[in-house]
């Protein structure tokens, strides 16, 4: 007998790229244990942090009215702000990056896509949190020949 | 809804009969290129359930037909299938339960391959199941009569103990379809069921299994997989319990 079968295989019925079925390889990390515990205490600290962000910036004194290059400056004079606002950033890049990661994990489907989009994520991140911190750090309230009605009040030029 | 009664003078206590139509996906590898729908329109009792209206179909419409049951009575786990959209038992799910005015909906589960109509490759999911060592894993002397338990220690992992693996859990998860490698909720619970018994010893074996990549921490806690048990496990409950023995390492 010669019954050649020519039975298309069943992987033409599925949506998703699954067969022939191979598990990747195990890890033996902790890494995505401290990802999740990361996501629910950073979580925690944002609420804080971005609540109180909103309610200084927009809800007290004149609201959002206030908000101009003099409120900013003023704001970064103080280190509480400081820390409070690098907290914000870090927390939040860090937080929003690992939440994409693990939806790129989801819904890319071949690795080399997941790989090329994960790279994309890291430099985003390593782009804006080091420009970021940059401009904490660096900020200059008083710049030197800038109109002195948009400065604060304690600068020199006012 | 057409009633049809045997005779004008219905006795009562009489069960109703009516038609409904069922709608299922169906593929055969040998013919077809993709799945597609079919309509069957049966005449069945109020006192019947999915896996009557498919039988009727197979035995007296279209013998081609193909799905899994055994048991008939919820308790093998063979038949369970997305029925209106919702992973059920045909065998549990009773016709008076969903609306018989419009089609009802079957196809097989979602996430695994679909080898013949509602009959799917459960290998993958098997396979993950194996993984986390579902068996008793003990050292030192064997007893010679059996292995004592307080009615206590038994409560404890009393819930995970009902599984009857038909996958209804783990192809409703919708982290499980992406990619088929997380290890899904029917894995956990079977991890679930060792872990927390006293008489074994292989919890932290079976933990770093399960602390993987692709293990309890995919779980996006979508209460899906709870929804889906025919047993009424509560499974993303047994899955936290594990996410909170590995961050704890205490069982
Ligand atoms: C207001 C305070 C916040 C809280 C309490 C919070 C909490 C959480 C938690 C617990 C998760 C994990 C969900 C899971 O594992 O299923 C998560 C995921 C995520 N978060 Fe946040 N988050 C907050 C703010 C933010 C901010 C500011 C961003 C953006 C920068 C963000 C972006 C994300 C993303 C992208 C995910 C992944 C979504 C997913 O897993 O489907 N979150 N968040
Ligand atoms: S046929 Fe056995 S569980 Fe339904």
């Amino acid at each position: 007998m010669t019954a050649v079968q020519s039975t298309p295989g069943p992987s033409d019925a599925i949506d998703a790229p699954r067969s022939p079925y191979r598990r990747s390889k195990p890890t033996r990390t902790n890494f995505e244990l401290y990802a999740w515990l990361f996501m629910r205490m950073s979580g925690v600290l944002l609420v804080v942090l971005v609540l109180g962000h909103l309610f200084i910036n927009l809800m007290l004194g004149d609201g959002i009215h206030q908000v101009d290059f003099a409120f900013v400056a003023g704001k970064w004079a103080s280190p509480f702000w400081k820390v409070w606002d690098l907290a914000m950033l870090w927390l939040a890049m860090l937080h929003g990056t690992n939440g994409v990661r693990t939806i790129i994990n989801d819904y890319a489907e071949r690795n080399g896509t997941r790989f090329w989009l994960k790279m994309g994520l890291y430099a985003a991140f390593t782009l804006t949190v080091v420009l970021g911190t940059l401009v904490i750090f660096t900020f200059d309230p008083c710049p030197i020949g800038a109109d002195p009605a948009l400065l604060p009040e304690f600068c020199p030029a006012r | 809804m057409a009633t049809t009664e045997a005779a004008p003078a219905a006795k009562v206590g009489a069960i109703p009969s009516f038609e409904v139509t069922v709608r299922i996906r169906r593929y055969d590898p040998e013919r077809d290129s993709a799945p597609h729908w079919e309509d069957y329109k049966v005449q069945v009792h109020g006192t019947d359930r999915i896996l009557d209206a498919l039988h009727k179909v197979k035995w007296e419409q279209d013998g081609s037909l193909t799905f899994r049951r055994s048991c008939a009575h919820g308790v093998c786990g063979s038949d369970a299938m997305r029925i209106n959209g919702v992973n059920r038992l045909a065998c549990k799910s009773l016709l008076k339960d969903l609306d018989p005015s419009k089609p009802i909906t079957v196809e097989p589960i979602k996430g695994l391959p679909v080898e013949k109509d509602l009959v799917v490759d459960m290998e993958p999911f098997f396979q993950s199941y194996r993984e986390v060592m579902p068996f008793l894993i003990t050292s030192g002397h064997e007893p010679t009569k059996e292995r004592l338990q307080s009615a206590h220690d038994r409560e404890r992992f009393d819930d995970t103990t009902k599984c009857i693996l038909c996958a209804a859990c783990t192809s409703s998860c919708p982290v499980f379809w992406t990619d088929g490698q997380y290890f899904g909720p029917a894995a956990i619970v079977n991890a679930h069921r060792f872990i927390f018994d006293s008489r074994d010893e292989g919890a932290d074996l079976r933990l770093e299994v399960l602390n993987d990549r692709e293990g309890v921490w995919r779980c996006r806690t979508t209460f899906n997989c709870s929804e889906a048990c025919p047993r009424g496990i509560q499974i993303t409950k047994a899955i936290a319990e594990v996410k909170q023995a590995l961050l704890t390492r205490k069982v």
